[in-house]
């Protein structure tokens, strides 16, 4: 396959940046997205030029460390992670767009990659239970209903790749939020500290910059892992619960 | 040493509300609620418009009547006007507010747009805006009649048939009908979501039930100027 590709080339955080065109060609149909780059970065650095620069690590599809946005889509056309993604999904002739996560939240730190770590301040400020540490409880100590068990699951699917936030149009983090704190509001063990995580998780969400939610359901469909728009409904429960009955933040 | 056991003053229930973007969301939501209750009471009011002249000025009257002998007359009006007015300007307010952050948050665009959103989402904004403009020319219109052709008080049925012979009564009324429409399909669902009523299996009732009354809503209330066009209510 012969590709043009268009993609976001800036040198530093406070350095601008520019669309850039790159021809590639003998890129394969079984080629992840990643190793298409992979294929451009070795040519560029033939040619003597800087490599583009982007996040990956497991190219599995569970860590959530890969991500950019093509042709306008977090991830690209298809549901899944950009490691995931093949090339037989594009055309030989293509023109592909590929573009860093926008949002205030997470600024560019070179060429593709940005600083997400807004997202770990959101989870150490409740993403968590405080659980004493010592030999692993009984599997059976602590009995978990099914349907609760399934929610949580649903919800710890989450892999903090940040598409949600590259796809909303108010750069808003609510579905990823809203699956840490359902993911352990729904557990026994995550009980204890229901309505300060609640609290405290909203509360370094709206400090960190991020928008707020117009529900216009952009974050669920791009989601990879399929965590559902209704995930926020949940979270927005948890919060007014926490709130009407005078739950107090940890933090902040 | 001795611990220190006093901890600072918690914020208050309304500060921390006010303060984060869930919190906002809830009055936004809560306050468009009030006005969609209204609202819907109005369109019921106003139908009566297609039984004559004596039907609906004798409903206007008797709006003014509620709660008597309690009540003086047209109190109960007056304590409904201070309950809309904080819920539109609470509503406009946080609105606002929380535009001004989602704005923010996305400072640069893709260079690649897509068509995203369907066009009730899209058009929240100045929906939004068209709306404010349209219940201030509505109150000058038909409540103060400032801006009547007729102006008579006591007889709403007639200020109403002046207002909609104008052409540019009927433009602004239909319009802002069609906007209301929209605001409310996707004003309604985006409610049920921030109030956590929402949930995987409600999903789809409730997006029926929001299209469903934006659509009665807008098809109500403009079916009043197009049958005075029609020359149905005269």
């Amino acid at each position: 396959m012969r590709l043009t590709l268009r993609i976001w080339r800036q040198t530093g955080p406070d350095e601008p940046g520019a669309m850039t065109t790159y021809e590639v060609d003998g890129i394969s149909e079984d080629m992840s997205f990643l190793e298409m780059l992979d294929h451009l970065n070795e040519e560029l650095i033939l040619g003597g030029d800087e490599p583009v620069a982007f996040d990956q690590d497991c190219r599995e599809g569970i860590c959530g460390a890969c991500g950019m946005v093509i042709n306008g889509q977090a991830h690209g056309p298809e549901r899944t992670t950009t490691c995931q993604l093949h090339m037989r999904h594009f055309n030989d002739g293509d023109t592909i767009d590929i573009e860093p996560w926008r949002a205030s939240a997470f600024p560019v730190v070179k060429d593709l990659v940005v600083d997400r770590s807004a997202f770990d301040r959101i989870i150490s400020s409740g993403g968590f239970i405080s659980a004493p540490t010592g030999s692993a409880p009984d599997a059976h100590a602590t009995p978990v209903p099914k349907a609760a068990a399934d929610l949580a699951f649903e919800n710890a699917e989450c892999i903090g790749c940040g598409a949600c936030v590259a796809a909303c149009p108010n750069g808003s983090a609510m579905l990823f939020t809203s699956a840490k704190v359902v993911h352990l509001n729904v557990l026994p063990q995550g009980a204890p500290e229901r309505e300060s995580r609640v609290l405290d998780m909203v509360g370094t969400m709206d400090a960190e910059g991020f928008g707020g939610c117009t529900n216009t359901g952009e974050c669920a469909t791009a989601c990879p892992k399929g965590i559902p728009l209704p995930t926020i409904a949940a979270m927005n429960r948890e919060y007014l619960r926490a709130t009407v009955k005078g739950g107090k933040r940890r933090t902040g | 040493m001795a611990l220190a056991t006093r901890t600072p003053r918690p914020p208050s229930l309304i500060g921390s509300v006010w303060r984060s973007t869930v919190g906002k969301k809830t009055i936004m939501a809560v306050s468009g609620l009030i006005m969609l209750g209204y609202l819907v009471s109005h369109l019921f009011g106003n139908l009566k418009v297609f039984f004559g002249a004596d039907d609906f000025n004798g409903y206007a009257h008797w709006l003014r009547t509620i709660g008597e002998p309690i009540l003086h007359h047209g109190w109960f009006l007056w304590i409904v006007r201070p309950v809309l007015l904080a819920a539109v300007i609470l509503h406009g307010v946080t609105a606002y507010q929380l535009s001004r952050r989602d704005l923010a948050a996305r400072p640069q665009k893709y260079a690649h747009q897509r068509k995203e959103q369907s066009y009730a989402t899209r058009t929240m904004r100045w929906g939004g805006v068209i709306l404010t403009l349209f219940i201030i020319w509505h109150i000058l219109d038909l409540t103060t009649l400032t801006v009547n052709e007729r102006a008579e008080e006591g007889h709403p049925y007639e200020n109403l048939v002046a207002s909609f012979s104008t052409w540019y009564g009927n433009t602004i009324y239909i319009t802002a009908m069609i906007a209301v429409g929209l605001h409310i399909r996707h004003g309604l669902w985006s409610a049920a979501q921030t109030l956590g009523v929402a949930s995987a299996r409600r999903t789809r009732a409730l997006k029926i039930a929001s299209n469903g009354l934006a659509l009665v809503m807008s098809c109500g209330f403009i079916s009043i100027p197009v049958s005075v066009m029609l020359g149905l209510v005269d």
